[in-house]
């Protein structure tokens, strides 16, 4: 059995309010994830995803509990950049990921922190912002882009870094469908090639991306599985404020006229095939 | 009924005459009438946000004309303050809307900048809370740092709604928002739209909202307006979508790919029923298109 990237042992956190109010975000989470996967986080607002998120690198440390990534703890400070180097985070608002004045060095900025020489930075630089499509921005004032532009730098910041693990926090929320599209290509990529990618999200489509859909609820672990399962299961979903893909419920309308047709579809690719396999058979192809 | 918002050969260059001189809006023709629901949809970085933003006159016109309910923003003596007060705009990114230190009071700055009596706004500031989505009682004494990122947006919402506009200008309105969340918000927003006769501009990257909500489509590119139209018409138009890089429902995208195979449907049909109808039409070659069941 493969050692997990991430472990999360009883982890609790609490945000401080003032000296004497706190509120408990996370309710005893456990969770492994291993190097390799794919996991989406959904989940209504305010049910602690973000806050989750930011156990994975060790930006926020638990309350109770313990996180461990590649086996360092997080609460243990000399590991920081252990840490910090092995998972890349995307955060949910992308002017506070900003630091540099120029869009090109705030690329780079990471990549000087963990000492990459200049040549190999010059090349992944490139590479990163070629891969989110800002390359002809390079010189451009970063907090003056628009929304969508900004996201892309962004999630070019983090790819360069090249880390193992890629947490991603409602990344891509403000692109269009073609960028969205854009940017889940770069991922499976890198999925491809190995790398462990976490992304929150609020669209069901991209969950069902992933290998794995944790689902999380006041603070606690609700549900978890491929998402095939978890978006069977309309009813509970519903319950916790969230949805099925557009696939499914396609598929599942389709279904109640043609019962032959499979009901527990979850992309848009597997409704064309399921077309084909049936309008085929019927010989009904133009 | 009239002409609520006319724009005329509008330009906008951000950071003018400095070396990072850049323009965004290149000529922008556009009107919209009183009630309409209207959606801006756009690849990233077409002019959209910059755009709405001079609906409220926080940019003013550099060059071209933009005229509000009458008003022309590039007089002098504007008065905007009640411009303000007249157009409520939802910025996209809700962090640049926050102010006040707690949840209650950033939503009752706006009611209180018009001097309304306290019962009034303390009336408003829970009905505008409950219309983004936010608990009245569990969030009013919330710190506004203190929120999850869809609650934030919720908030700015609140406080804009809080002013009981006559437009409502939404940048990204259900950005962020959780599945039940944004359709509760959609079915508000068609309301102030429908029975309060709102007039409401939106711009939205979800193009399955867009659908549903909008009665008219200004598609974005370059800074400039490069089509317009109703959902059918911009959604069945596969080149104006692939030219500027503009997605569709998610429905419409599954019609194309089938229809790319050879198969006659009609890719117009975004609404998930009649999409389903289409496709069972082709599974079953003998029924007749139909949305009733039984067929
Ligand atoms: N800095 C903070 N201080 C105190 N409470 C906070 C803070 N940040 C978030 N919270 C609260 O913690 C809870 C979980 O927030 P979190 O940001 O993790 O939610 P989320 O699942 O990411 O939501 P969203 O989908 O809206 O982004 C919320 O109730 C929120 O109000
Ligand atoms: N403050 C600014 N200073 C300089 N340029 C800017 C500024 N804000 C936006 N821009 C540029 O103006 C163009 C239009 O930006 P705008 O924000 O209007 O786009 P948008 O259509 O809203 O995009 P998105 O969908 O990503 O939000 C972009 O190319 C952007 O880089
Ligand atoms: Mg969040
Ligand atoms: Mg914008």
């Amino acid at each position: 059995m493969k050692e997990p990237l991430i472990r999360m042992e009883g982890v609790s956190f609490d945000y401080r309010l003032n000296s004497e109010e706190v509120v408990r975000v996370l309710r005893d989470v456990s969770l492994d994830i291993y190097p390799g996967e794919y996991v989406a986080i959904i989940g209504h607002n305010g049910s602690g995803k973000s806050t989750l998120a930011k156990h994975f690198n060790g930006i926020l440390k638990p309350t109770e509990g313990n996180v461990y990534v590649a086996g360092f703890n997080t609460k243990d400070d000399r590991y920081r950049r252990e840490i910090r180097r092995r998972v890349g985070m995307v955060f949910q608002h992308p002017d506070n990921q900003i630091v540099a004045t120029i869009v090109e060095d705030d690329v780079a900025f990471g990549l000087e922190n963990i000492g990459v020489p200049p040549r190999e930075m010059r090349k992944r630089i490139d590479a990163a912002l070629e891969a989110v499509g800002m390359s002809s921005y390079r010189n451009r004032p970063p907090h003056h882009l628009s929304g969508g532009q900004k996201q892309r730098v962004a999630i070019a910041g983090v790819l360069a870094m090249e880390p193992r693990c890629l947490v991603l926090d409602e990344a891509t929320s403000m692109l269009d469908a073609h960028g969205r599209r854009e940017i889940l290509q770069v991922l499976r990529r890198l999925h491809q090639r190995g790398m462990t990618i976490i992304a929150v999200s609020h669209h069901m489509s991209e969950a069902a991306e992933a290998d794995r859909v944790l689902v999380i609820e006041a603070g606690r672990i609700a549900m978890e599985g491929p998402p095939r399962e978890i978006f069977q299961r309309q009813e509970l979903l519903r319950r916790l404020q969230l949805d099925i893909p557009v696939a499914t419920r396609l598929a599942g309308r389709i279904h109640e006229r043609v019962p032959d047709f499979q009901p527990d579809l979850i992309h848009p690719r597997e409704i064309v095939d399921e077309v084909v396999r049936i309008a085929g058979k019927k010989g009904a192809a133009g | 009924m009239g002409t609520v918002i006319e724009v005329e050969d509008l330009r906008y260059t951000y950071m003018e005459n400095t070396p990072l001189a850049h323009q965004a809006l290149a000529g922008v023709q556009l009107s919209v009438e009183e009630g309409e629901c209207v959606a801006i949809i756009g690849h990233t970085g077409s002019g959209k946000s910059t755009l709405i933003q001079h609906f409220n006159g926080l940019l003013r016109p550099q060059q071209g004309r933009v005229r509000v309910d009458g008003q022309d923003l590039s007089d002098p003596g504007l008065d905007l303050k009640g411009l303000r007060r007249k157009v409520g705009l939802v910025f996209q990114n809700p962090e640049d809307q926050l102010f006040e230190k707690w949840v209650g009071d950033d939503v009752a700055f706006g009611p209180l900048k018009m001097g309304l009596p306290l019962k009034e706004v303390r009336d408003r500031v829970r009905w505008a809370m409950e219309m983004a989505g936010l608990s009245f009682e569990a969030m009013k004494d919330r710190p506004t740092y203190a929120l999850s990122g869809g609650q934030k947006r919720k908030v700015a919402l609140a406080g804009v709604l809080a002013l009981r506009p006559k437009v409502l200008v939404l940048d990204e309105p259900t950005a962020g928002l959780d599945p039940r969340s944004r359709k509760e918000l959609l079915g508000r927003i068609e309301g102030f739209n429908r029975r309060e006769k709102m007039t409401v501009i939106f711009v939205s990257h979800n193009m399955e909202e867009v659908a549903c909500l909008a009665d008219r489509i200004f598609v974005m590119a370059a800074g400039q307006i490069v089509a317009q139209g109703t959902p059918r018409e911009i959604f069945g138009n596969r080149e104006v979508l692939l030219q500027h890089r503009i997605g569709a429902p998610e429905t419409v995208e599954i019609l194309y790919r089938i229809q790319g195979l050879g198969y006659p449907v009609d890719v117009g049909a975004y609404e998930l029923d009649s999409a389903a109808a289409e496709i069972v039409s082709i599974l079953r070659p003998q029924g007749v298109k139909s949305h009733g069941p039984g067929i």
